[in-house]
């Protein structure tokens, strides 16, 4: 694997080795030192035209977890401010020889540009609403971890579907891990032939409770403004996941940041069935497993023994 | 009758040719076998019996096994000219034109400024007296400043010259001017072209809303776009009694829409793209907007399909290219940032050979039919391969495979549809006007020796 660009391109045994790795790190990361010499040397940029918290700040915490330095690029306060195209932006920041790239941009196919601009590995970290394959894996590790596996496991993806690159993902790889999938919203927030991406399509919560797992998706505000609905109010009425209607052997995801009232209910998020803080906590350990996997990744000795790491010999850490 | 009469084209040396053993079809003509086309003056002088024909001093090209074809006509070409001369102008367009059999070209309106004053036609049509390869004909826009609010001077257009209107680029969306158009043309004639799209309908849509745009996660514009537009316009043109014609036609429910209008006596007609005919939106699962972002967008298989049996049954007369040359630096973005359009002068006839006709979905002389049927919808005479016909001739090596690309264009741009296709069928001649317009260099290197 060289890059990660999208879900996918990504196979259920690809899929699978990167949760494993993720295992190990997860291990590593109860230790007091928390860090591992992976990646030492090496050089990690990330690259974000939007903003972000969980995706950013676990991408940079990943990054130095695994030793790599790290340059952080906001496009806001950069030379993207002063006009610079996203290709320019590519070859100047290619020129420090970095060894992954870890991009999000507003549009789609962006990260896909940026592998044919650089030599470096490069990461999708949620190009337009196309993709957010790092989030996808992340969640079906977090799930993995609570129902040993997905498969044959039903799951509905509930809100506004088409303005989500989380919903597009999850929706590939859930299904790629064997789970059958729903998508539930709105029509006017479900795009017109999602269905042949392999779910199926609901416009009501009515069969919710045939779900195992619920993930909400966020529901922003402009979107009453552009008549996707016709209130938040009613939308809430509507489609508001809440404790009333879940029940209490569901599980319940959301790729945060949450509207709290809106998709989901207070009382629903802070319930013992919400994986909300351990998808947060899955997303450090999937994120050094995905830069693990495209770094460090075709050379397959543990890295992971115990130690501060400057005594350690590196057996890793060496271009695949 | 001479092409020249009304559009414009860089003076020439009138040919003296002959064309030996070429396989002559021009359907409509009811021509159709092997004989000497002899060219004399820039005419049509006679079909001789093969290897017949008296040179008289008349240079004299081995076309046996070569298909000569009454030159195409494209009524959809952006010339770039004014305002984006490092796209495309006059020149290169019209070079990129003879290159792929063209005798005429229609350049649309939507440069930087618009053509929208008498002056704008005058000062092109001298450009074109300059430097056309083959002649251009110009359109002007209907709106002043293509805002969609206000009539251009119509009567004084015409009279510059201008050979029809279009906002093309831009739907008319107001109905109140699109029926004091139709009102005004029975002042001053000219066919209006029109771009046919609900901007509310379209939004921010980049491509045909379907489950690809599903699964990308891009905006659609859905085919109801296109074809309401259609049904609104051919509403009016039939209140009025006005001529239109419906450009780029992309979705089935268009070609029904222009359908159901010719049947109910509408004068209405319509074209369909090249890329339109050949590809469809799983093109654009590669992201790449440099070969597959245009507007109207590729649609369904569905779609194309409609579109093929529409060129079969007549409702779309023509095929028009819609060469919207653009530079790397607009298309080396992302594909929602990506400007729309793609190229494909040089390569019509080659890829709708190669697509359509090589596995049979349709005969060559439709083909050929199609590619001529863009100048008749704007009053100006189809170019012919009849006796005492001005020369407009594309000959055409049908089995000679060329990769799109790999000997650079004549075009300015390099964003075609085609780019790295190998396709099978060239143009090795085009005679334009009586005039020797293009010869493939190593063709005319092979004659020599």
């Amino acid at each position: 694997m060289k890059h990660l660009l999208a879900i996918e391109q990504l196979g259920r045994e690809e899929i699978e080795a990167i949760l494993d790795r993720a295992e190990s790190f997860a291990e590593v990361g109860r230790r007091d030192i928390k860090k591992v010499p992976t990646l030492r040397g090496r050089t990690v940029v990330t690259l974000f035209y939007e903003s972000s918290t969980r995706t950013s700040s676990s991408f940079e915490l990943a990054a130095k977890r695994l030793s790599a330095d790290l340059v952080s690029v906001k496009s806001a306060g950069s030379s993207v401010d002063k006009g610079e195209s996203l290709k320019d932006t590519v070859a100047t920041l290619s020129a420090y020889d970095p060894a992954a790239i870890v991009i999000r941009h507003p549009y789609a196919g962006a990260a896909q540009l940026v592998a044919q601009w650089t030599p470096a590995a490069v990461v999708n970290a949620g190009d337009g609403k196309h993709e957010h394959p790092s989030q996808a894996l992340l969640d079906v590790f977090t799930l993995r971890r609570r129902l040993g596996s997905l498969e044959g496991k039903r799951i509905w993806i509930v809100g506004d579907v088409l303005h989500s690159r989380v919903a597009r993902s999850n929706l590939i790889a859930f299904q790629r891990m064997g789970a059958e999938v729903t998508v539930c919203g709105p029509p006017t927030l479900i795009p017109r032939g999602i269905e042949e991406l392999g779910c199926e399509v609901s416009h009501s919560l009515e069969r919710l409770g045939e779900a195992e797992v619920v993930y909400a998706l966020r529901m922003q505000q402009e979107r009453m403004s552009e008549s996707f609905v016709p209130s938040l109010r009613e939308y809430a009425a509507t489609f508001q996941v809440d404790t009333r209607r879940l029940n209490p052997r569901q599980l319940l995801m959301h790729p945060g940041p949450v509207n709290r009232g809106v998709e989901l209910s207070g009382e629903a998020i802070d319930s013992p069935q919400s994986l909300i803080a351990e998808q947060v906590a899955a997303g450090l350990v999937v994120r050094m497993a995905i830069l693990y996997e495209l770094l460090a990744g075709g050379e397959r000795p543990a890295p992971l023994a115990e130690g501060d790491g400057s005594a350690q010999p590196t057996p890793i850490g060496q271009p695949a | 009758m001479s092409l020249t009469d009304t559009l414009d084209v860089r003076p020439g040396e009138q040919a003296d040719l002959i064309l030996r053993r070429a396989s002559v079809l021009d359907p409509v003509a009811g021509i159709e076998g092997v004989h000497d086309v002899v060219v004399r003056n820039g005419e049509i002088a006679e079909l001789a019996a093969p290897g017949e024909a008296v040179a008289e001093g008349a240079e004299e090209l081995d076309a046996e096994g070569m298909h000569a074809f009454p030159a195409f006509f494209d009524p959809h070409v952006h010339l770039r000219t004014p305002g984006h001369e490092h796209k495309e102008d006059v020149e290169t367009g019209t070079r990129a034109a003879a290159a792929g059999g063209y005798c005429g070209i229609l350049a649309m309106a939507n440069t930087e400024p618009p053509v929208c004053t008498a002056a704008d036609v005058s000062a092109l049509r001298e450009q074109a007296r300059a430097g056309a390869s083959v002649p251009v004909g110009f359109m002007a826009t209907v709106s002043r400043g293509m805002k969609g609010e206000e009539l251009t001077e119509m009567v004084e257009l015409r009279e510059a010259g201008a050979v029809g209107f279009s906002d093309d680029g831009l739907p008319i969306v107001s109905a109140r001017l699109m029926l004091r158009a139709l009102q005004y043309q029975r002042l001053c004639g000219g066919t209006i072209a029109l771009h046919e799209e609900d901007p509310e309908l379209s939004g921010e849509g980049v491509m045909h809303e379907g489950p690809v745009s599903a699964a990308l996660g891009l905006a659609g514009v859905p085919s109801v776009s296109e074809s309401t537009m259609i049904a609104r316009d051919a509403a009016l043109a039939a209140y009025e009694d006005a001529r239109i014609h419906v450009q780029h036609l992309s979705a089935a429910e268009s070609v029904d829409a222009v359908r159901a209008a010719k049947a109910a006596g509408v004068k209405i007609s319509a074209e369909a793209s090249p890329h339109h005919l050949c590809l469809t939106d799983e093109e654009v699962r590669s992201l790449d907007p440099r070969r597959f972002k245009m507007n109207p967008p590729l649609r369904r298989e569905s779609d194309r399909q409609a579109l093929i049996e529409g060129l079969r049954d007549g409702t779309v007369e023509c095929i028009a290219t819609d060469h919207a040359p653009h530079q790397a630096e607009e298309k080396d973005v992302p594909f929602e940032q990506a400007a729309m359009g793609v190229t494909g002068l040089e390569t019509a006839f080659a890829a709708l050979h190669t697509e359509l006709v090589a596995p049979g979905t349709i005969e060559l002389g439709l083909l050929v039919e199609r590619l001529a049927g863009g100048a008749a919808p704007f009053g100006i005479e189809r170019p012919s391969l009849a006796p005492g016909s001005e020369a407009n001739i594309a000959l055409c090596d049908l089995d000679a495979e060329w990769t799109v690309g790999e000997d650079g264009y004549e075009s300015r741009s390099r964003n075609s549809w085609c780019a790295g296709r190998t396709l099978t069928g060239r143009v090795m001649v085009t005679l334009a006007a009586g005039r020797v317009a293009f010869r493939l260099r190593s063709f005319s290197l092979g004659v020599a020796a």
